[in-house]
């Protein structure tokens, strides 16, 4: 439980990471409740996306914790968080090229099927059983990001915008807990990031997912944030609601830039 | 018209993933079967068999094993002589062995040791990838070539440093050793060959072939996802490494009688690599196609210039092979690198309209 | 038990009763690695500026030397050949870069690396046919004699290859670090896209760097077709060359050099003292054991840069 009274789905304490002498995280901590929409926001190169990296286990961190429902790690491993219900996407898109939408919405099922190789060689009984169940629920996926008409094509013909659908599709295929979306919307025109700010906030409402992400557009980020972080040099400058944000002095200067 | 799917309404996911969703696919696959089995028997004479058909077959599978490691997996192997190699060898050992076990099973047994030495050659795809690993896998081809010249133990202190394929029957039948007709081996290959490649089409339309290709694809973003690299790839060497051993002991007992680890070098390691680019990397049918291609060219540039009355030796003959085969490599990885496979999808894209091009 | 023994004790109490015989075997090691090492520098210059693994620079030098040797047997001046050699192996780079590398420009690595499979074919193959594929003897005046020092066995020719293989990494260092062409050579090796957004004209580089690709494979082909004779199997020992990367890492001159050297020892020791009790003929698979099992540590090798992969 936190101060708001709201059950605590993640929190991330007094996270150090850095590359070879380079410091990208210091010292960060922070909290997200269950079912809210966090927004980490901050200028380029100040730890955003090594953030939600240390999330998910992908970077191990020098020092601090991230303890994700109830359970402390020192380091996160990835397959471990993606157990856990973590799922996320990516800046620069990150899906499986030679595969269609469909197989690559299905491999986000990958987790939760269990049938052995055997079965799968001979398709029958359980296996046949399974990837039809699997199919049924992505069916519910694509359904609800409308994304039925582009199922059989290969995501590399697919234009920019709704290749960033169909990675929050596969990343919402895997029933997740806590989404991390890394500039969902970077690169699209209006009406797509209207689009997306829809689908985010359904997201929210109807499956209960919490989410974290990162944003450039601060129009977005306002809209449909519940909270806001501010990170700047690795550092978390400004925690709050996005109106105590927008009128904090720190985060003002460290956009605005400041001479010293 | 010829390939319209207009009509063919599909109600349930089952039929959707089916095979071949398609009914024209499904006719012509089964009319294609059927031919084989029937027809070919029939009107194939010894030398067609012997020197075109069964080759073919048993290159496809290899080409198959390959396939689902290189084309599906993306991990790139130069190691395939010698995992064919060790199916052979332990076929020889353990049918020596146990003379009255059944030389199909024996296959089969063989094929899961060499599925054992995949996944010790593959353990260095955790850490290493592209052509380390291929590299890597060099030193699987070279190390148990050696192995089973140098240690008389594998071929039985045979003096002459080879292995033969023994008399077999299976259900009253001979099935290898000089007394089996190169009609019997022809169906047993041909038995084996569509029970694998189904195999293998069932595996990479599953889940195992989804995490297969997201490797392939993106491995970081596979292992965000949740699929485990490490895993993932030895599965991908195991099951390779058992087709290219069925092949292997194939190649010794259903085809070449006898031979000596010379026949497993590493040009095979090349061969069976083209048959898949050249046939299309990523798919089954492909190998299919690269097999045939390749086993048929050294066949016509041996015939071709006879017909015409030029004698060709067979080292100029090699040669151009050689030449040949590298430079269909490089068109293919340059103008279509889904190869013969993607030729034949295009096909039948234009079939479906055919002849009303609009 | 006597095994374990042969194995793990013996070779060990060889190597310290005979520490002059040890030294022998070690000098030895180190020329052959030097041989090595003139093949992986080949394989290191087109690493470096085209990114591309050149799977092709055995057949590459196979084909320098039987050009070489093909036109001395017919009757072509030994200077005269060398410099034909060198113009072939320039047109050679022009025609690879004009109907390979051009057409797969921004291909993933391993499209190329299978590329190049291919061009070994074709390499392969056409200088058989142009050259005939018998084994040529290659004499460039050196003696093969061997000569001893302080109870050390020596070979002259080794002595030489060495000294060549010296001058060669000289030479190409000079031309990386000093020269304009060296340093567009490093632009592009480092990102070829903001290379070509400088104005640094790729398709020349690309011609230039296989060419010097292919000189270092006319040097190479030179000093093993001497040492034994212009044949098929230049093609495979260039192959080891390979191993000797992996050790070194792909993109260090320095490091195809030591590599090629540790390569050449290792070889060498396992070979004499270990070889009779496991039934000889380990020089084949040694070499790519020994990377395996080096990559498995340290997959970047001893020279190469690590890589952190980002999201």
């Amino acid at each position: 439980m936190n101060s708001n009274g709201k059950e605590t789905l993640l929190q991330v304490d007094d996270i150090t990471l850095s590359f070879g002498g380079v410091q990208a995280l210091s010292h960060v901590s922070f909290d997200v409740a269950k079912g809210e929409v966090l927004a980490i926001i901050g200028p380029n190169g100040a730890g955003k996306s090594s953030m939600l990296n240390v999330i998910n286990g992908f970077y191990h961190p020098q020092s601090g914790t991230v303890t994700y429902k109830g359970r402390s790690h020192r380091q996160m491993r990835t397959h471990e968080a993606a157990a856990e219900g973590i799922a996320r996407t990516f800046q620069n898109i990150a899906l499986f090229k030679g595969m269609t939408t469909l197989d690559n919405i299905m491999t986000g099922r990958n987790l939760k099927m269990r049938v052995n190789f055997l079965w799968q060689a001979l398709h029958l009984g359980p296996a046949r059983r399974e990837e039809i169940e699997h199919r049924r629920y992505v069916e519910h996926v694509i359904d609800f990001l409308e994304i039925q008409a582009i199922r059989k094509i290969p995501v590399g013909r697919l234009p920019y915008g709704m290749q960033k659908r169909v990675e929050l599709c596969r990343a919402l295929a895997s029933e997740p807990d806590l989404l991390l979306l890394d500039e969902p919307m970077a690169g699209m025109n209006v009406e797509e990031k209207e689009d997306m700010c829809r689908f985010i906030l359904d997201v929210n409402d109807e499956f209960g997912t919490t989410i974290v992400l990162i944003e450039h557009d601060m129009g977005v980020v306002m809209d449909i944030s519940d909270r806001v972080i501010v990170l700047d040099y690795g550092r978390k400058i400004a925690d709050g609601t996005p109106d105590e944000v927008r009128a904090n002095q720190a985060v003002i200067d460290a956009y605005l830039g400041l001479s010293h | 018209m010829i390939y319209l799917e207009a009509g063919q309404y599909k109600t349930t996911y089952e039929d959707d993933q089916a095979i071949f969703p398609i009914a024209q696919d499904r006719y012509l696959v089964l009319a294609a079967v059927l031919v084989a089995f029937v027809a070919v028997p029939l009107v194939a004479n010894e030398y067609w068999l012997q020197a075109l058909l069964i080759p073919f077959l048993i290159f496809s599978l290899a080409a198959i094993g390959l396939n689902l490691l290189t084309g599906y997996a993306g991990q790139l192997s130069l190691g395939t002589g010698g995992f064919m190699a060790v199916g052979a060898y332990m076929t020889y050992k353990i049918t020596t062995a146990f003379p009255e076990l059944n030389i199909l099973l024996v296959f089969i047994f063989s094929g899961l040791i060499a599925a054992a030495v995949g996944i010790v050659f593959g353990l260095p795809s955790l850490r290493i990838k592209g052509f380390y690993l291929a590299v890597a896998t060099l030193a699987a081809q070279f190390f148990i070539q050696w192995l089973f010249n140098k240690v008389a133990w594998f071929y039985n202190y045979n003096p002459s440093g080879t292995i033969t394929a023994p008399p077999r029957e299976v259900f009253g039948v001979m099935v290898t050793g000089p007394e089996a007709t190169a009609t019997v081996r022809y169906l047993v290959a041909l038995s084996l060959l569509v029970l694998f490649a189904l195999a293998a089409k069932n595996l990479v339309r599953g889940r195992i072939g989804r995490s297969w290709m997201a490797i392939r694809d993106m491995d970081i973003a596979a292992e965000i996802i949740g699929i485990r690299p490490l895993p993932t790839k030895l599965l991908a060497f195991a099951i390779s490494s058992f087709y290219c051993g069925v092949a292997g002991a194939m190649m010794i007992f259903l085809w070449l009688g006898s031979a000596e680890t010379l026949a497993f070098d590493i040009n095979v390691s090349f061969q069976v690599l083209f048959m898949i680019i050249i046939g299309g990397l990523g798919s089954i049918l492909g190998s299919l196609l690269g097999a045939a291609f390749i086993t048929l060219v050294p066949i016509f540039l041996i015939n071709a210039p006879a017909l015409v009355g030029v004698h060709m030796e067979v080292a100029l003959e090699r040669h151009i092979e050689s030449i040949v085969f590298g430079a269909m490599i490089v068109y293919f990885l340059i103008v279509e690198p889904n190869g013969f496979a993607r030729f034949w999808q295009i096909t039948k894209q234009k079939l479906r309209r055919w002849p009303f091009p609009y | 038990m006597e095994l374990l023994i042969q194995v793990f004790v013996a070779p060990f109490l060889d190597m310290a009763g005979s520490p002059v015989f040890l030294l022998e075997v070690i000098i030895n090691g180190l020329l052959t690695g030097v041989m090595y090492s003139l093949v992986a520098l080949g394989f290191v210059l087109i690493f470096k500026a085209s990114g591309v693994f050149n799977f092709a620079q055995g057949a590459m030098v196979l084909f320098a030397a039987l050009t070489l040797v093909g036109l001395i047997e017919r009757g072509v001046p030994g200077w005269l050949a060398i410099v034909i050699s060198l113009g072939v192996m320039v047109a050679l780079a022009y025609a690879v870069e004009r109907w390979m590398l051009r057409p797969l420009v921004n291909q993933a690595p391993i499209i190329l690396f299978m590329a190049t499979i291919g061009l070994n074919f074709v390499l392969e193959g056409s200088g058989q046919i142009a050259w005939g594929s018998n084994v040529k003897e290659l004499d460039i005046g050196i003696p093969d004699a061997s000569f001893d020092v302080g109870g050390i066995l020596l070979n002259e020719f080794d002595i030489y290859a060495a000294l060549v293989a010296a001058i060669l990494v000289a030479g190409l260092a000079v031309f990386f670090q000093k020269t304009a062409v060296g340093r567009a050579l490093r632009a592009v090796a480092d990102n070829h896209q903001a290379a070509l957004a400088v104005g640094i004209p790729l398709k020349t580089i690309w011609i230039i760097v296989w060419s010097v690709a292919g000189a270092v494979a006319l040097v190479a082909g030179i000093m093993w077709g001497a040492k034994s004779g212009v044949q098929f199997s230049l093609a495979l020992i260039a192959l080891k060359a390979l191993p000797v990367l992996i050790l070194g890492g792909f993109t260090s001159v320095p490091g195809a050099i030591i590599g090629g050297l540790i390569i050449g020892v290792g070889e060498k020791i396992a070979e004499v003292y270990w070889g009779p009790v496991i039934g000889g003929a380990i020089e084949n698979w040694f070499a790519y054991m020994l990377a395996l099992v080096f990559l498995m540590f340290r997959p970047q090798g001893l020279f190469g840069e690590v890589i952190i992969e980002r999201v």
